[in-house]
């Protein structure tokens, strides 16, 4: 019960969608700090709570090996013994996996490389600074936990979505939530491969409520190179791009800032909220490092921040994509009987989140008793 | 309504993305150049054939390049230096950005005009400091648009046109290159 923030998360995460909003069905948040983020001790708790509650028939410690279409239905093998049903409901999670690039197959053994799942805290890696590969919400995360600790820390930025975590004295979330962006639908948006495999925003939740944007971990002292292209030689190349890539990032905050800002106006909600606030550019370094040696053991290790993946090793039904994603229309995977929850961007911008499984449960289940 | 029409057949190529994503072989091309050498620090390049969509293209007609250096390194001048063909390949492939990135956007475009920058140290090339490196150490791009939009439109024109760029990729991004003798 539970188990990936039990056993998959780091130790000092906490959530950054705010407690109001990380809510299930029929439970919502009841304690004294709406606005603030759940530890993982208490994730966990809610997730126990919300389980007595329902009396969901969970079987736990028990792990499918295999899912294969059988007869009209699907025979079910586990490592507590077989089952035989007419549908089945992919809800095994989307971040099973580490995304590691090829490149690193070029790093030098001296150094340690980790992934997340294998990140407790900054007394897990040697001695030595840190290279930090993805600045989406785990790597600006780590990177600041990290340098915090009295690392030197190196962060490689390719494209980001950043976000300050308060705007006009609400959380950004609380924006995304009210002004309807959480709402759009799958088939509603331009691009849907790219809203599904778009980076999680540079958000951490802290009591202190703070932002954690580039600006913010230059100023603890992380040095920001460009996306980790190649290793050569044992030489890490970053690109010359840095400064695009936050172009990009500072112009898409503010376009998406300036239609809060208009939800605002036209919504009649402005008393509810602070007055219009703007934020400064990413602040590039002039030059930033292209190369980073990696055998001198200045970089002790490595943590690969690049994203996750979910592990359908176990799914025997031709489902995948050339890219191995589930192929799905808002969660009716393309296999009868077959359906899918707890995706990026699943039915709606919300499904990525805890927040989306309300609604996008009770649309299979409709399915499911039709 | 007024149409936009800056010269790009979008279309064209939103059509081609649909298809080449079900066919990524035919995605695959060869560009090629070939060089010789005519004196001195002077050599000719001429490209006329490339390879793509499954088969053998040619340019409308054969283009020739001359490359030298200037006098003061000592040379006779007959054209631009190697390294300010890198230049006129980024400053046309994002202007070419621009314009596709304006097309698709609906955005009429007035005038586009770029200077290119290299800084060069070229201490590194002969060889006085082992510590310079021989290619630019940086480059700077100025864009003065007119065009029917904001400034911030038009920022996130120049920002896209650089994310979509072959020529930006390739100067930011190391490349694999194999030299060889036939
Ligand atoms: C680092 C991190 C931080 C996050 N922070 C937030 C946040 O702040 N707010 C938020 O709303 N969301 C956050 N998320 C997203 C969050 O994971 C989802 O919102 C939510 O947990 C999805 O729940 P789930 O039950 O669908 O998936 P999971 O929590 O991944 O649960 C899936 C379960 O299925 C199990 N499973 C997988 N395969 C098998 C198998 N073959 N047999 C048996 N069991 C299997 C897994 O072990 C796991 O226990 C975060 C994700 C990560 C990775």
């Amino acid at each position: 019960m539970a188990n990936s923030w039990r056993r998959e998360r780091w130790d000092s995460l906490r959530l950054l969608t705010p407690n109001w909003q990380s809510r299930l069905p029929g439970q919502d948040y009841t304690g004294p700090d709406p606005d603030g983020y759940m530890t993982m001790g208490e994730v966990v708790e809610f997730i126990e709570r919300f389980a007595l509650a329902t009396r969901a028939p969970v079987r736990t410690r028990t792990t499918v090996t295999s899912v294969r279409p059988d007869g009209d239905g699907y025979h079910v093998s586990t490592d507590q013994g077989e089952l035989r049903c007419r549908s089945v409901v992919l809800a095994s999670g989307a971040c099973n996996l580490a995304t590691v690039p090829d490149l690193s197959a070029g790093v030098p053994s001296a150094v340690t490389q980790v992934t997340p799942l294998d990140y407790r805290g900054p007394d897990g890696l040697p001695d030595g600074g840190v290279l930090v590969v993805g600045a989406s919400a785990t790597g600006v995360q780590l990177a600041a936990e990290l340098q915090r600790s009295g690392r030197a820390v190196t962060l490689a930025v390719g494209e980001h979505v950043r976000l300050p975590r308060l705007y006009r004295k609400r959380d950004v979330l609380w924006w995304m939530d009210a002004s309807g962006v959480w709402d759009q639908r799958y088939d509603e948006v331009d691009d849907l491969s790219r809203a599904r495999k778009l980076p999680s925003p540079q958000l951490v939740g802290t009591p202190e409520r703070s932002t954690l944007d580039l600006n913010a971990l230059t100023g603890l002292g992380v040095e920001l190179v460009g996306r980790f292209a190649m290793v050569r030689d044992g030489v890490a190349l970053f690109s010359g791009g840095l400064r695009n890539v936050c172009s990009l990032a500072d112009l898409k905050m503010k376009r998406l800032l300036a239609t809060f800002d208009e939800w605002a106006r036209t919504s009649g909600r402005e008393a509810e909220v602070g007055p219009p606030e703007e934020f400064p550019p990413t602040d590039v370094p002039a030059s930033s490092r292209l190369k980073l040696d990696l055998r001198t053991g200045e970089i002790g290790s490595i943590v690969w921040a690049t994203g996750y993946r979910p592990d359908y090793s176990w799914l025997d039904v031709p489902v995948l994509d050339g890219k191995g994603r589930l192929r799905h229309e808002g969660g009716v995977v393309d296999a009868p009987g077959l359906f899918a929850l707890g995706l990026p961007m699943l039915r709606r911008r919300r499904s990525t989140f805890i927040n989306g499984i309300e609604d996008d449960a009770r649309d299979v289940i409709g399915r499911l008793v039709s | 309504m007024t149409t936009v029409d800056n010269g790009v057949n979008v279309q064209a190529l939103l059509d081609a993305r649909e298809v080449l994503r079900g066919a990524p072989e035919a995605a695959q091309f060869t560009w090629k150049a070939s060089a010789k050498w005519e004196n001195g620090v002077h050599s000719t390049a001429t490209i006329k054939n490339f390879f793509g969509l499954g088969a053998e293209q040619s340019h409308k007609s054969e283009t020739t390049f001359t490359a030298d250096h200037p006098e003061v390194f000592a040379a006779e001048d007959h054209g631009i230096t190697p390294i300010e063909y890198l230049l006129v390949g980024l400053a046309s492939c994002l202007t070419a950005g621009v314009a596709s990135v304006a097309q698709n956007r609906g955005i009429q475009l007035r005038s586009v005009e770029s200077t290119v920058e290299g800084n060069h140290d070229i201490r590194g090339i002969l060889g006085v400091d082992s510590d310079v490196r021989n290619g630019f150490n940086d480059v700077k791009v100025t864009f003065n648009i007119d065009a029917d939009a904001s400034k911030e439109e038009i920022e996130a024109l120049v920002a896209q046109s650089q994310k979509r760029s072959a020529v930006y990729d390739a100067l930011t991004n190391p490349t694999s290159v194999t030299v060889e003798v036939a």
